[in-house]
């Protein structure tokens, strides 16, 4: 869904083929394939219908959150608030539909206004106030994070007076539709929003300057282009993403969890990284970032199907993670010593 | 002639701490090729910047077709017209060719919500045609040759429909068939009524190319003649100027000292070629040249800090392989940075940790605590033998001056008992009393039987301190001189002394 830079298919096709990003994005794709194969020899348990439900609704709220993050990463910058800003706005939902008792509609919206804010807010910090990312994301986090206790009171809010709210994740269009297919519409939601997001990152000026951003800031700003306001924008997105994180989140819990959210900005940077974006910008793909988030939940899966200790799965993560950056630093040495340049000769 | 396109009268700029441009001066015709030269920090850069709204000027006028404008941003200039290609190129690697020209003026589609790639890549093609540029506009710039990428931003400028072209040293990293690709289109433009301002240090160039020269010198206007009826070296002597200050030179030595270093053939790309000379103890090797010779990447690559193709290094007759600075330093080479802020100093410690840090080993006891006292006693000698300005050993190095900032380096390399050691721009961004310790310094160390190889752009700087003088240009040696025989003029020839002119045998004095 993210490769559509190629105009014209015919000729071109067998050396898209060949070409290093496709490559990439074939080997993250193969890394999937082959640890979904592994799962189902080792247990039987593994390729039934409800397990791979199970995994695609695992990967529903933190593939959204990654997809935030993998546009914030492709301008260089990193989101570290996007997990408790999540919860924030599952807070604010939970405050409008069951405190206030607003129709469920307005509660949305506010969620997802909520998110695009604090984005805004962030985005503002780090342009205008010259707070490097990584400070002002942090410090968006504790204060959400406070935000949503301070609100909430520290306890769960529960929507079950209002049935209509945990529909948003949990019922099936595509079920209703084709009864074969009971996907849940938290996983449709995901790859919609996958969808228009690869088409914002590839078809719109926003896009454009996302990766441009990421590239070379100066250059972008001495090609005349306000770079403040662009870079606000796309952390106003990222935020109004986690906004519907949050909603599937509170959605699928039929409730919104105050204490919920730290450490999954952790998980979606992780599936970011895994998908081959890169940390120092310039690069990166929605549907690596999808891959990445599938990665880390079918191991997780697959591992605890297998009895494996949550302990270890979040130590095989790890692994994952520093393997597949790893491989990504040969790939772009690979690339570079390709030009003629001749190896180090130390004299004999 | 009708109305200048530009002029700029009473140019000022300063930074903090330098007076980059005072009253400088500078007009471009339409349809003219215009050469600024001058020394490495002239101000040629500096008052280009401001005419393409990178810079703000301090005072001073700028009128375009006559009209007094201010020119704040980038963006301004390319409003008016005006369009700059720098030296460090400025581009998006990972987007197209395309992309990066059209970036802040994508076409669009779709109610103006979608990018029209299409019609992107069309219209680019028309501007690469126009440059009669083989390039498909869908090629990721990061995957082109430098040239490629020059002639990218070339044909933005172009997009710009701009009536101004400024180019800062374009052909920097081209090669001759590059360069003459570069200088059809130049010529191109030129006859189209585009006004061309062409900074360059290459002599060759500009009698290629350019239609008038004006020569700035110390941020000041020295003179503008027309290319044709000038000699080279009537240019070379407005650069130079002829207030030198001639005293106190240090006179060849009578004696030959020991060989300590010797470098034979080394070879790294294009910026270092085939490079051999001999460093002796006792003995202050100037390396003049003008930026991007190669000379610094000379002392990189002896140092280890980036690695050859091939040559050899050897260390008082010692073959001795280096692929790592760590090689270098225990072989007894010291490198002491033009940038001695990043790579020579941890700024936020203090005097003793700097003064120390390449020898931490030696004060380690055997359980692994330092040994402070020691430690103590030997910055502090350093403190007194170096006449370091400091009120003591646990002071920020940050807070010392620049001129003493190094000294704490000097110092550095003092304690690792180095015999060779490279100074590259000693004295960059040192007050002028200062200076004078940092030269009685050198000429203290060489004294002692060191050998010191100083990379210096001041040519003043150069003809006082060396005994023996080695030019560079475009990755090799074009010329020794010793430092008797040695003058500006001389200098500056070899310095210039470009391979395509050696291949014709016209040299500037020809």
């Amino acid at each position: 869904m993210a490769e559509s830079t190629n105009p014209s298919l015919g000729g071109r096709a067998a050396a898209a083929l060949l070409s290093a990003e496709t490559r990439r994005k074939a080997l993250a794709f193969a890394s999937l394939l082959l640890i979904v194969v592994i799962f189902s020899f080792a247990s039987p348990n593994f390729f039934q219908t409800p397990n791979l439900l199970s995994i695609l609704l695992a990967t529903s709220v933190n593939g959204v959150l990654a997809i935030a993050c993998t546009f914030i990463i492709i301008t260089g910058g990193i989101d570290l608030s996007v997990g408790t800003l999540m919860t924030f706005c599952a807070v604010i939902a939970g405050v409008f539909i069951t405190k206030w008792q607003q129709p469920m509609s307005l509660g949305v919206a506010m969620a997802l206004v909520t998110g695009m804010v604090c984005g805004l807010t962030s985005g503002t910090c780090v342009t205008k106030l010259k707070i490097p990312p990584f400070i002002a994301t942090l410090g968006m986090m504790m204060i959400t994070k406070g935000l949503s206790m301070v609100i909430s009171g520290t306890k769960p809010i529960y929507f079950t007076d209002t049935p209509g709210f945990s529909s948003i994740s949990m019922d099936s269009l595509a079920g209703t539709v084709f009864p074969s297919v009971p996907l849940p519409n938290a996983v449709l939601i995901l790859f919609l929003l996958a969808i228009l997001a690869s088409l914002i990152l590839n078809k719109t000026l926003l896009g454009r300057y996302t990766f441009a951003l990421g590239s070379n800031e100066e250059a972008v700003r001495l090609s005349g282009v306000n770079t403040d306001r662009w870079k606000i924008a796309v952390y106003t997105l990222g935020g109004s993403i986690c906004g519907v994180a949050g909603l599937l989140m509170a959605s699928r819990l039929n409730s919104a969890q105050p204490a919920l959210g730290q450490g999954y900005e952790l998980d979606a940077i992780a599936a970011v990284v895994i998908g081959g974006t890169s940390l120092s910008g310039g690069e990166g793909t929605v549907l690596g970032t999808i891959i990445g988030a599938f990665i880390i939940s079918t191991l997780t899966n697959g591992l605890r199907i297998l009895s494996v200790p949550q302990e270890w799965q979040t130590v095989v993560t790890g692994l994952i993670i520093i393997v597949a950056v790893y491989l990504d630093i040969l790939r772009r040495k690979q690339r570079r010593t390709s030009a003629p340049v001749l190896a180090p000769a130390p004299a004999k | 002639m009708g109305e200048a396109l530009v002029k700029i009268e009473d140019l000022v700029k300063t930074f903090p701490g330098v007076v980059a441009l005072s009253n400088a001066r500078f007009d471009l015709e339409a349809g003219e090729v215009h050469a600024l030269m001058g020394e490495n920090g002239a101000g040629k850069s500096t008052m280009m910047k401001i005419l393409a709204g990178i810079y703000t000027k301090d005072s001073g006028t700028i009128r375009y077709l006559g009209q007094p404008v201010e020119i704040p941003s980038p963006r301004a200039a390319q409003h008016l017209g005006i369009s700059m290609v720098h030296q460090e190129l400025n581009l998006m690697n990972h987007l197209t060719a395309a992309q990066n020209l059209f970036i802040g003026r994508e076409p669009r589609h779709g109610l103006g919500l979608l990018l029209d790639e299409k019609k992107l890549n069309e219209k680019a093609l028309i501007y690469f045609e126009m440059l009669h540029l083989d390039l498909d506009p869908r090629v990721r710039i990061g995957d082109l040759t430098v040239a490629k990428q020059q002639m990218v931003e070339i044909a933005k400028a172009l997009s710009f429909q701009s009536r101004v072209l400024i180019m800062d040293e374009p052909t920097a990293s081209l090669t001759t068939a590059e360069i003459d690709e570069l200088f059809r289109i130049i010529r191109d433009l030129r006859n189209q009524g585009v006004g061309i301002v062409y900074i360059s240090h290459k002599m060759d160039e500009l009698k290629q190319i350019s239609d008038r020269v004006t020569v700035m010198r110390d941020g000041q206007y020295v003179g503008t003649v027309p290319t044709a009826e000038t000699s080279m070296d009537t240019i070379i002597s407005m650069m130079v100027g002829r207030t030198l200050f001639e005293t106190a030179r240090n006179a060849a030595r009578a004696e030959e000292g020991e060989t300590l270093l010797e470098a034979s053939h080394l070879q790294r790309g294009r910026t270092i070629r085939d490079v051999s000379f001999k460093a002796r103890s006792g003995e202050i090797l100037g390396f003049a040249g003008l930026m991007g010779a190669g000379r610094t990447e000379v002392a990189r690559a002896i140092f280890g800090a980036d690695p050859l193709d091939s040559g050899e290094i050897r260390v008082k007759g010692k073959r001795t392989p280096i692929s790592h600075p760590r090689h270098a330093v225990a072989a007894g080479i010291g490198y002491l940075s033009e940038d001695r802020k990043r790579f020579g100093l941890a700024l936020g410690l203090d005097v003793a940790t700097n003064v120390l840090l390449a020898s931490l080993t030696r004060f380690r006891t055997r359980v692994g605590w330092m040994r402070s006292a020691a430690m103590r006693s030997l910055a502090e000698q350093n403190i007194k033998t170096l006449a370091i300005k400091t009120p003591g050993t646990t002071q920020k190095v940050n807070y010392l001056s620049g001129g003493n900032q190094q000294k704490v380096v000097i110092a550095k390399w003092l304690n690792r008992d180095c015999d060779v050691l490279i100074f590259d721009e000693p004295t960059r961004g040192i007050d002028v009393g200062a200076k004078q310790e940092i030269y009685k310094l050198l000429n203290d160390l060489a004294m002692q039987g060191k050998a010191i190889i100083m990379i210096s752009s001041e040519l003043p700087e150069i003809l006082r301190m060396s005994h023996r003088i080695l030019v560079m240009c475009e990755g090799r040696i074009t010329g020794e001189l010793s430092g008797a025989e040695a003058t500006q003029e001389k200098i500056m020839y070899y310095a210039t002394l470009r391979e395509t002119m050696v291949a014709k045998g016209e040299g500037l004095h020809g």
